[in-house]
């Protein structure tokens, strides 16, 4: 299906979706957290988008927000679409978990916790993944900061 | 007592075992933790980390051709394909269009890279389930491999040779004779791995039927690669997201249905085959021309958000930048095939052996610092 | 012991002094020379390679470039059993523990090489990583440096055949542990 179709099909299901298309090779949905498990239930169960394979899940510091970005294809039809989910809370930010719809966010999550901070709900295990248990703040923000370790250069 | 009293009468319990980080069969630095009652394996954890060095956020202060080197050394084993990754998002976001010749010459060293990688999994995969004279058969054939990249490109193992817009050198007299003297060469010796491993009856009998997959696991769990390919599910990047000069020749994707561990070893084996074919056609037929696009010194690339996905022998490796326009990447980040091959062990080994689980960790090909980056 | 075994000589003593030392000296420079040619020529090495270098390390042992022929014959997976730890790639944060117990658990007489820019020095990984530990010496004392990244397996060969080398001027009278005082600083 094309960009436009893709767009036209989704925008029924929830109203305040935001698409884009600049700046960017794909179809960009922006939704807003409490929407985000529903629409990707629906992505993945409808037969006519049938996204069933999740290529890419990053955590990103927008610098005032925290976000997550989803890529999405269909080995089907062999379409592809990016879906982004935003939060200005930098305290406790906390999304949806979407590994009961497709098993590899399992690991993915436990890196954007990682790394980022990002809690989400639902997730059987949820604890960082690739520092250690006592590791002191989350490096990949924009305002980490680590005199000992980095020689900034 | 009658040995079915002795057998209600034994309480088995589950410990826990530490498959350690320093550890001959698991391929790098990785940790298992596992629950086993007795021989039975009944939950696997793995514990990254051990050979993190945070790429992803060195990256936000280099420049794009320091970054192509930092690539190199994240799946050292398919390093040529890697960095072509990060060559190709930086040339469709900058919109330079390379030579022909540059394309034709990228294929067929990422070729003989994928060549050079699985001679070495065959090689320690002998060596996993018990076989060591595999180990030095598989060497012998990655030595020519390195010669001929020695000779073009300076190194051996991280070789820096793709940069964006182009090749750093043109490539020298000598490298299509000795490819093809590889090929000549390397199709006698294939025969003799088949000869070796694949028709011998303790190795089938220790491969065949452990750790399924089926389909609907494997698109679940995003696994890509020969992993994917052996539960027929069709994921190669070569022909769905062709990039390169992998449309212009004719190649088989290989598929097998059964999801098991010797179906997995089968289809690496076949794709070396796939691989020479590849090189064949295209080594008496590379185009004249330059072997560089002109970029500018210091590469900025437009606002926005780029990706590309390219083949490594382990999978299918995304690379996803967002740019604000600066001379360095806002945000860099690597998706690894191997990452999400790591995922499924728990899925396939329960129930399983601990051999069981050598061997199917064996056929899922980890390169622990791709998972780590 | 108590017994003086250099005897005073007067400042204006005409003539050359011919040291007589005492009569075992002689045994154990022949004992020193038997014990450190087995030494050196018998090192098997744990297998320890965390990232690239280690396939070259694995290359040096396959058949074009053989180090058994040195007689490094076998790497043993367990550190009880090895004498010689060769740190093949980047040690990092969390790993360096691990090091420093398998360095702990070998037996005496022990030898370290770092091959490698990471193990040297944190390599490329030196500006701008939070995890890297800037060379292996932070963690372990080390014997012999083998620059590259990563180094060819003759450079690799090299370094090992300067082990030995070093292992022949050992001494039975003058022993070292080089991990004596490492704890408190170099």
């Amino acid at each position: 299906m094309t960009n436009e179709a893709l767009q036209n099909l989704i925008s029924t299901w929830i109203p305040e979706l935001e698409f884009t298309e600049e700046k960017s090779q794909f179809l960009n949905i922006t939704v807003q957290p409490e929407q985000l498990h529903q629409l990707m239930t629906q992505l993945k169960s409808n037969s006519e988008t049938n996204f069933d394979y999740l290529f890419c899940l990053s955590g990103v510091d927008w610098g005032a927000a925290l976000g997550v970005v989803y890529h999405l294809e269909s080995t089907a039809h062999r379409h592809q679409l990016v879906v982004k989910v935003k939060t200005e809370d930098r305290e406790n930010p906390t999304f949806d978990s979407v590994w009961t719809i497709w098993r590899t966010a399992e690991f993915h999550e436990r890196e954007v916790f990682d790394f980022f901070g990002i809690q989400f709900t639902n997730h059987p295990n949820l604890k960082r993944l690739f520092l250690t248990e006592d590791w002191d703040g989350f490096p990949l923000r924009k305002d980490y900061v680590d005199e000992i370790n980095m020689i900034i250069k | 007592m009658d040995t079915t009293t002795i057998k209600n009468n034994f309480r088995s319990e589950e410990y826990q075992i530490n498959m350690g980080p320093q550890h001959p069969a698991t391929h790098g630095v990785l940790r298992l933790l596992l629950t086993i009652d007795g021989e039975i394996i009944k939950k696997v954890e793995p514990d990254l980390g051990y050979i993190h060095r945070s790429i992803e956020k060195m990256c936000e202060r280099d420049s794009y051709q320091q970054i192509v080197h930092l690539t190199d050394r994240m799946d050292y084993l398919s390093s040529h394909i890697n960095n072509e990754a990060v060559c190709l998002t930086v040339e469709n976001a900058l919109q330079v269009e390379v030579p022909e010749r540059v394309k034709v010459i990228r294929t067929i060293i990422a070729e003989l890279t994928r060549i050079a990688s699985h001679t070495l999994w065959w090689g320690v995969m002998g060596m996993d389930v018990g076989a060591l004279t595999t180990y030095f058969y598989g060497f012998r054939d990655r030595e020519m491999i390195n010669d001929i990249f020695e000779e073009t490109c300076g190194a051996r193992l991280t070789m820096n040779y793709n940069i964006p817009g182009g090749l750093m050198f043109d490539i020298h007299p000598n490298f299509v004779k000795r490819t093809k003297e590889f090929i000549a060469h390397f199709k006698t010796k294939l025969p003799e791995y088949d000869l070796l491993l694949t028709g011998n009856v303790i190795f089938q009998k220790r491969m065949k039927g452990i750790g399924i997959l089926s389909k609907e696991d494997a698109i679940s769990f995003g696994a890509s690669g020969p992993v994917g390919r052996a539960s027929g599910y069709s994921c190669d990047v070569r022909k769905h997201h062709s990039y390169s000069a992998y449309d212009k020749v004719n190649f088989k994707e290989i598929l097998k249905t059964e999801g098991d561990t010797f179906a997995r070893y089968q289809v690496r084996i076949l794709e070396m085959w796939e691989s020479l074919s590849i090189i064949e056609q295209l080594i008496d037929n590379i185009p004249e021309g330059d072997f560089f696009a002109k970029t500018n010194t210091v590469i900025k690339l437009p606002e926005g958000e780029f990706y590309e996905k390219v083949e490594t022998a382990r999978g299918e490796l995304g690379v996803y930048i967002i740019s604000t326009g600066t001379k360095n990447p806002y945000r860099m980040k690597f998706r690894s095939p191997g990452f999400s091959n790591l995922s499924l062990l728990n899925h396939i080994a329960v129930g399983g052996k601990i051999g069981d689980l050598v061997a199917t960790m064996a056929t899922l090909d980890l390169v622990i610092p791709d998972i780590d980056r | 012991m108590g017994i003086n075994n250099t005897p005073e000589i007067p400042a204006d003593f005409p003539g050359k002094v011919i040291p007589g030392g005492n009569g075992a000296n002689i045994l154990v420079t022949s004992l020193d020379e038997i014990i450190n040619w087995g030494r050196a020529n018998s090192l098997w090495s744990l297998y320890f390679g965390t990232s690239c270098c280690a396939i070259e390390m694995m290359q040096t042992g396959a058949a074009r470039h053989d180090y058994s022929r040195f007689g490094f014959e076998v790497a043993r997976p367990s550190p009880r059993q090895a004498d010689l730890i060769i740190i093949a790639g980047t040690i990092v944060n969390k790993m360096a523990p691990v090091l420093r117990r398998l360095y702990d658990q070998m037996a005496e007489p022990k030898y370290v090489i770092a091959m490698g820019a990471c193990a040297i020095s944190g390599g490329p990984f030196y500006y701008n990583s939070y995890s890297v530990v800037k060379g292996a010496d932070h963690v372990i004392p080390v014997d012999v440096y083998v620059p590259g990244c990563p180094p060819r397996p003759e450079a690799l060969l090299e370094g090992m055949l300067m082990l030995q080398a070093k292992i022949k001027t050992e001494s039975m009278k003058t022993k070292v542990f080089p991990i004596d005082g490492f704890d408190e600083g170099l």
